[in-house]
């Protein structure tokens, strides 16, 4: 059997990502939990460019961004596609994938760091680009249709983060009424059994998430 | 995979450079349409709502948008000559890793350089040539990133050659002292005619940024 370790730390969303797309494909591997204050030599030298995790190490040859990762994975392992055979149907799932990381995630995670009007402008566009989401489900249980795929394990962290910022906040960005199929999408997602139990500890989360908002809260107050 | 490809184009930009040289070296017809980024056309913005932006692959009436997601695109629906993605699962991660590096980290600081004055642009400048030493150092002694023959990485960072000009006026420095095998490089891609083709005059770029710089900042 093929070597394979994967470097994360518990919280790490993106690092979560590989955990499912290895889950989902019943493949085996070893996990190497890190500890980002003191990171092992180990890691730097499978990641010298960005020091971070997810690694993902095959047979010695290291495999890093937790996206590329994906696709590597999706490629080596057939069973369970996670992106679509069709060339236009992959680089839309690329396209959202990508919109997702580079602009979705921080327009929400403005939402819960910025105060007052800051806060409301950021509310405006973290609900624009969560519209342009809603409108891609369109009616689908899934962003890959009827089973989870790439879009959709990219998309995991507004399943579980989101509410947890959401609850120490106490600002709600995603309600039933405005996002009814991101609402029911989350539900769907959250409750897959490969998914549901790979979650980290939500108590552990919350505790974590409250200091990093803290951090960031301070950081963007007037000073 | 013959059908109707057109493509939402703006001459300087590196990013559209890169898709017009992966339509070259596959030897595909297409109509490119030159957009006013000042003002963008109603098929622009219906064919990329979200971020509004070039380039944009129409094909048969579907688009496709981000240079990188573009050029995989086309590897892949014309997979049948001039691969650019090596077909090694481990390889094409390597070249997606390295292709994704130079959006990550050669852009922004390579914006910094034009687009900025003073301590800023100081940073940038540092920041520009670390990045490039960095893609220096995975080029090693291969005559292309892809090894033997031109491919994704090279054709995703080459397009930047042409703006090497007007980096090194607005900012100061010679790229070819610090990088030497980067020009190197650079001027060996140059040699195919796909990209001699498709980069335009790095003067003629340099005059364009001289411009837009002004929107950026006041001297």
């Amino acid at each position: 059997m093929a070597e394979l370790k994967l470097f994360r730390t518990w919280s790490s969303p993106f690092a979560l990502r590989v955990v499912w797309a290895l889950n989902l494909k019943g493949i085996q591997y070893d996990t190497i939990f890190e500890d980002l204050s003191n990171k092992s030599s180990l890691l730097l030298q499978y990641n010298p460019i960005y020091k971070k995790v997810p690694v993902l190490v095959h047979n010695g040859k290291p495999l890093v961004e937790s996206l590329l990762i994906l696709e590597y994975i999706d490629e080596t392992w057939k069973q369970t596609p996670l992106l679509p055979e069709d060339p236009s149907e992959r680089a839309t799932a690329r396209f959202w994938a990508k919109f997702g990381d580079d602009k979705v995630m921080l327009s929400v995670w403005n939402v819960f760091i910025k105060q007052g009007k800051d806060q409301e402008e950021a509310i405006v566009t973290a609900q624009e680009n969560l519209g342009f989401i809603e409108r891609q489900l369109s009616g689908k249980k899934f962003f890959n249709g009827e089973t989870i795929g790439f879009v959709d394990l990219a998309f995991g962290w507004l399943a579980n983060l989101l509410s947890i910022w959401e609850e120490i906040c106490g600002v709600t960005l995603i309600d039933h009424e405005k996002f009814p199929m991101l609402s029911e999408w989350i539900q769907n997602f959250a409750g897959a059994p490969i998914i549901k139990e790979s979650w980290p500890p939500r108590d552990k989360l919350i505790t974590k998430n409250q200091a990093l908002l803290e951090v960031y809260t301070s950081k963007e107050a007037p000073k | 995979m013959a059908g109707e490809v057109v493509l939402l184009d703006f001459w300087p930009s590196m990013f559209a450079m890169r898709v017009r040289i992966a339509l070259a070296e596959k030897g595909i017809r297409y109509e490119s349409k030159e957009e006013d980024l000042s003002n963008k056309s109603p098929l622009l913005l219906e064919m990329n709502p979200i971020n509004k932006q070039i380039p944009v692959l129409i094909h048969n009436g579907k688009p496709v948008c981000e240079s990188l997601i573009i050029v995989q695109y086309i590897d892949e629906v014309w997979n049948d000559k001039s691969p650019l993605l090596p077909s090694d699962p481990y390889q094409r991660a390597q070249a997606r890793f390295w292709a994704d590096f130079v959006d990550n980290k050669v852009s922004g600081a390579a914006k910094k350089v034009w687009s900025t004055k003073g301590e800023e642009q100081e940073a940038g400048k540092k920041e520009f040539l670390e990045a490039l030493k960095t893609m220096e150092g995975e080029l090693g002694d291969k005559p292309y990133f892809g090894g033997e023959t031109f491919g994704y990485v090279d054709l995703s960072f080459i397009t930047f050659y042409s703006w090497f000009h007007a980096y090194e006026v607005l900012g100061n420095i010679n790229i070819e002292a610090e990088c030497p095998k980067i020009i190197t490089w650079a001027k060996r891609c140059m040699q195919k005619e796909a990209v001699a083709k498709t980069l335009p005059d790095q003067k003629k770029v340099y005059e364009f940024v001289v411009q837009l710089r002004k929107m950026f900042v006041s001297e």
